[in-house]
C-alpha cells in the first residue's frame, strides 16, 4: 500500500477547517457587523441572508473536531486541553449566536437581547477561534502523549493579535457577503464596511506575517529558506492582488467579486500557516505521522470520505443555489 | 492525587450535565422530524389542508428544538478532547471514525436540507420540499445509528485489539459497529424518541382539545399521537425487556445495580419493587419484594440462580442508588404510557377520543413524560457502566484530561449558567408556540359540538390554506 494515509487525511482535515473558516466566517461576520446596522429591517435582512445556510456551515466545525479525533486522536487529545479556555469560550459564543437565529423571531420584547446574543456570540466565537489559532501556531508542549503546559499558556500578545486579525477577517467576509446578497442602502453601507475591514485585514495579515517567523526557528527557516522562500515572496503579491480585486469590485459594483477576493485572502493566509508548520500537526511537538490513528481507522473513514465529501459538496451547493441571488427584503421568516 | 480526583469528578459532572441537556433535543427532534415527514406526505397525498397546517405548526417548533440540539451537540464533540483527552487518544481510533461517519452521513444531510425545509417551500415547490423534509428525517435516524454504535461499543466493546501505546485498535469494523448491545440500544432509543414525540404532540393536542380553540387540528394530532402511544408503547416495553436480557448477558453488574441485588441468590432472586439501596451496608432498606420474580423475568425460571454484587470487587460497583432509582422511573413511565395508549384505544372504540376530558388531562400531564424517561434510561445505562468508560477495559479515572480542577470548575459553572439561561428561554418559547395553535377557520363551526369537527365541510378546509401556522 503506497498511499500515505496520514498525509491524505491531513489534507482532508485542512480542507474541512478551511471550508469552516470561509463558510462560517461569513455568517459569523454578519453577526459581527450587526451592531453597525441599527435598523430592525436591515438586521432582519442580514439574518435572513444566512439563516438557511449557517447550520450547514457550522457542520464543518464538527467535521474538523470529530474528524481530528478519528484520524489524529493524539493531536485531538493534546490540542484541545491546551486550548481549553478559548475553545470553551468559542462554544459558549456559538451557543448564543446559534440559538439567536430562532429565538429572535419568537419575541418582540426580548428581540434586542437576542440581537446582542447574536452579535456578542459571533464576536466571542470569532475572537476565540483566532486566539486558538495563534496559540496553536506558537506551539504546544507535549510529553508522554499528553499536554504538559498550563491552562493559561494560550494567552500571549501573539494570540491576542491573531484573535483580532480573525475578527477583522470575518467582518470582511460578512461585509462582502452582504454586498453580494443584499441591495439598496444596506448594500451601500456594507460596501463601506468592506473597504474598512479589507484595509484592516491587510494590516493584520502584515503584522501577523512579520511576527510569525520569529516565534519558531522552524518557521523562520520556512519563510526565508530555500525553496519555500518563493512562497514568501509570492504570497504578498497575491495578497495585494486580492486586495486590488476587492477594491475594484467595490468601486465598480461587481457585487460578487469582493466576496471572492476576501475568500482569496483567507485561502492565502491559510496556506501560509500550513506551509509554516508542515509536517507538524501539533507544532512543534507532533508530526502528522506521529499523531495519526492506526491504519485501520484511517482507511475505514477514508472510504466514506472519498464518496461522501463530494456528495456533501454537491447538495450543499444545491442548498446555496436554492437561495441564490439577492435576498428579497419582503420575504420574512419561515 | 486528591486534586486529580476532584478534576475527574468535575469533568464527570460537566459531561453528565451537558449531555443530559443535549439528549433532550435529539430525542425530540428524531421523532418530530419523522412526524413532519408523515404530515407533509399526508398533505401531498390527501390534499387535506389540516395536515399542512399541522406541518407548519410543528415545523416552527422543530426549528427551535433542532437549533438547540445543534449548539449543545457541538459542545459534546469538543468536550471529549478538552476534558477526556486520554480517553480520546485511546478510544479515538475506534469511536472517532464512527462519529466521523455520523458527521459525513447525517449532520451535513440534516443541515443541508434543513434550510430548504424551513425556508424553501416557495422556491422549490412541494415535491422537492417533501424530499428535503424526508432527508432531514432520514438524517436524524442515521445520526442516531452511528452515535449509538459508538456508545454501545463503550458498553460492550468488540472487534478490537490494544496496541503498544495503549490505544484501542479496530480489527473488525463489522464487530465494532454491530457490537453485542448495539441493535438493542438502537431500537430502544429510536422507539423512545418516537414515544417522547408522540406524548408531546398528544399533550399539545389534548391541551387544545381542553381549551376547545382548534378542535379539528387538535383532534387530528391527538388522534395520531394516541395511535403511536397505543402501538409503540407495548413494542417499547418488549424491546426494553430484550435490551435488559442483553445487558444481563454482557454487563451483569449493571443489572445487579438495577435490581438492587447486593446478595447472590442461588435459588431464585426476588424482584425488589421499591426500597432504599444502602451501599454502605450492602443491602436494600425497606425493600418491598416479590420472591423469585426477578429470576423469572431475567432467566424465565423461578429458581434460576442470580449472582449479586457480592460476587464483584466493591471498587468495580457502579453507584447502585442512582441506577436503581433511574431504572424504576423509566419503567414506571413506560407502563404509564402503555396505560394511556390502552385507555385511548378504549375511548376510540367508544367514539369518545375527542371528548373524554379525563383522558385529555392525563395526556397533558404525560406530555413531558418521554423526556424524563429518556433521561432516566440514559442515567441507568451510563451510570451503570461505571467505573469504566470502555466497559471492562478503561477506567473512568484513567480517561480524564490532565486539566487543573479550577479550569474544569470554571467552565462547568459557565456551562450551567449559560445552559439554564439559553435553553430555559428556548423551552419557554417552545411552550408558548405550543400554546398558540391558531384558531380553526370558520369560527361558527367551532362552537358546535365536537363531533362535527370530524366532518368539517370541504369549504372550511379550503380556507385553512390561509393560515400558515404560527
Amino acid at each position: 500500500m503506497a498511499l500515505d494515509l496520514p498525509f491524505i487525511w491531513a489534507a482532508i482535515i485542512a480542507f474541512a477547517v478551511l471550508a469552516y473558516v470561509i463558510l462560517d466566517g461569513f455568517d459569523l461576520g454578519v453577526g459581527i457587523l450587526f451592531p453597525f446596522f441599527k435598523e430592525k429591517h436591515d438586521r432582519d435582512v442580514m439574518m435572513n441572508s444566512v439563516a438557511p445556510v449557517w447550520d450547514g456551515n457550522e457542520t464543518w466545525l464538527v467535521l474538523g473536531g470529530g474528524g481530528l479525533m478519528a484520524v489524529f486522536p493524539l493531536a485531538y487529545a493534546t490540542i484541545l486541553p491546551a486550548l481549553y479556555m478559548p475553545l470553551v469560550l468559542m462554544l459558549l459564543g456559538l451557543i448564543f449566536r446559534g440559538v439567536a437565529f430562532e429565538y429572535r423571531w419568537r419575541t418582540k420584547r426580548g428581540e434586542f437581547l437576542w440581537d446582542i446574543a447574536f452579535a456578542g456570540g459571533s464576536m466571542v466565537a470569532a475572537f476565540s477561534q483566532g486566539v486558538a489559532l495563534g496559540a496553536l501556531v506558537q506551539g504546544i508542549p507535549v510529553a508522554n502523549r499528553a499536554y504538559t503546559g498550563g491552562w493559561w499558556d494560550w494567552l500571549t500578545p501573539f494570540s491576542i493579535a491573531t484573535g483580532l486579525a480573525l475578527l477583522i477577517g470575518y467582518a470582511l467576509l460578512g461585509a462582502t457577503w452582504l454586498v453580494m446578497k443584499t441591495s439598496g442602502p444596506l448594500a451601500e453601507r456594507a460596501r463601506r464596511y468592506a473597504l474598512r475591514a479589507g484595509t484592516g485585514m491587510l494590516l493584520a495579515m502584515g503584522i501577523v506575517s512579520l511576527w510569525t517567523p520569529f516565534l519558531e526557528p522552524l518557521y523562520f527557516e520556512r519563510w526565508f529558506g530555500w525553496p519555500t522562500v518563493i512562497f514568501s515572496l509570492l504570497v504578498p503579491l497575491l495578497v495585494l492582488g486580492c486586495f486590488a480585486l476587492l477594491i475594484h469590485g467595490l468601486r465598480t459594483e461587481h457585487d460578487s467579486r469582493p466576496f471572492l477576493a476576501a475568500l482569496g485572502l483567507f485561502v492565502l493566509g491559510f496556506a501560509g500557516i500550513g506551509i509554516s508548520f508542515y509536517p507538524y500537526i501539533v507544532p512543534t511537538s507532533l508530526t502528522i505521522w506521529e499523531a495519526a490513528a492506526p491504519h485501520e481507522s484511517l482507511a475505514f473513514l477514508l472510504v466514506g470520505a472519498v464518496v461522501l465529501v463530494p456528495m456533501i459538496l454537491g447538495y450543499t451547493a444545491y442548498a446555496y443555489w436554492v437561495f441564490r441571488g439577492k435576498v428579497d427584503p419582503e420575504e420574512g421568516y419561515h | 492525587m486528591f486534586e486529580s480526583l476532584d478534576a475527574t469528578l468535575l469533568a464527570r459532572f460537566q459531561f453528565a450535565f451537558t449531555v443530559s441537556f443535549h439528549i433532550v433535543f435529539p430525542a425530540f427532534s428524531i421523532g418530530l422530524a419523522s412526524y413532519l415527514a408523515v404530515l407533509e406526505g399526508l398533505w401531498l397525498w390527501t390534499k387535506d389542508e389540516v395536515y399542512f397546517a399541522l406541518f407548519n405548526f410543528w415545523k416552527t417548533i422543530f426549528a427551535l428544538a433542532f437549533g438547540m440540539g445543534v449548539v449543545s451537540g457541538i459542545v459534546m464533540s469538543y468536550q471529549f478532547g478538552t476534558n477526556w483527552s486520554v480517553f480520546s487518544d485511546k478510544a479515538g481510533p475506534v469511536i472517532g471514525p464512527l462519529m466521523g461517519y455520523e458527521v459525513l452521513t447525517a449532520f451535513f444531510l440534516e443541515a443541508g436540507f434543513l434550510g430548504v425545509m424551513l425556508f424553501g417551500l416557495n422556491r422549490v415547490g412541494p415535491k422537492l420540499h417533501f424530499f428535503a423534509t424526508l432527508m432531514v428525517a432520514v438524517g436524524t435516524l442515521i445520526s442516531a445509528t452511528w452515535i449509538l454504535a459508538a456508545n454501545s461499543w463503550m458498553q460492550t466493546p468488540a472487534g478490537f485489539a490494544v496496541n503498544d501505546v495503549g490505544q484501542f485498535v479496530p480489527v473488525d469494523w463489522w464487530a465494532v459497529i454491530f457490537n453485542p448491545s448495539f441493535p438493542y440500544r438502537l431500537v430502544h432509543m429510536v422507539l423512545a424518541a418516537y414515544l417522547t414525540t408522540a406524548f408531546v404532540v398528544g399533550g399539545v393536542g389534548a391541551y387544545h382539545l381542553l381549551r376547545g380553540d382548534a378542535p379539528k387540528r387538535a383532534k387530528k394530532m391527538f388522534s395520531m399521537a394516541m395511535w403511536m402511544a397505543a402501538i409503540v408503547a407495548p413494542i417499547q416495553i418488549f424491546a426494553g425487556d430484550m435490551h435488559g436480557l442483553n445487558t444481563l448477558e454482557h454487563q451483569p453488574v449493571k443489572v445487579m445495580a438495577m435490581e438492587g441485588h447486593y446478595q447472590s441468590h442461588p435459588d431464585g432472586a426476588p424482584l425488589i419493587l421499591f426500597g432504599i439501596p444502602n451501599s454502605a451496608e450492602q443491602r436494600v432498606d425497606y425493600a418491598i419484594e416479590i420472591p423469585k420474580l426477578s429470576s423469572l423475568i431475567l432467566k424465565h425460571d423461578l429458581n434460576a440462580p442470580l449472582a449479586g454484587l457480592d460476587s464483584v470487587p466493591k471498587e468495580l460497583h457502579p453507584p447502585v442508588g442512582i441506577v436503581f432509582w433511574a431504572f424504576r422511573i423509566m419503567v414506571g413511565i413506560g407502563f404509564a404510557m402503555l396505560s394511556i395508549g390502552l385507555w385511548s384505544l378504549w375511548c376510540r372504540w367508544r367514539g369518545t377520543l375527542g371528548e373524554n376530558r379525563w383522558l385529555h388531562r392525563a395526556a397533558v400531564l404525560m406530555g413531558p413524560a418521554g423526556f424524563v424517561a429518556v433521561l432516566a434510561g440514559w442515567v441507568t445505562t451510563e451510570v451503570g457502566r461505571q467505573p469504566y468508560t470502555v466497559y471492562g477495559h478503561l477506567l473512568t479515572a484513567n480517561s480524564v484530561a490532565p486539566i487543573d480542577a479550577p479550569a474544569v470548575a470554571t467552565s462547568l459553572i459557565a456551562f450551567i449558567v449559560v445552559y439554564f439561561l439559553v435553553f430555559g428561554a428556548g423551552t419557554f418559547y417552545i411552550l408558548r408556540l405550543m400554546g398558540r395553535l391558531p384558531r380553526d377557520p370558520m369560527p361558527d363551526l367551532q362552537d358546535g359540538p365536537l363531533r362535527t369537527a370530524g366532518i368539517t365541510p370541504a369549504i372550511a378546509t379550503k380556507t385553512g390554506s390561509h393560515h400558515h401556522g404560527a
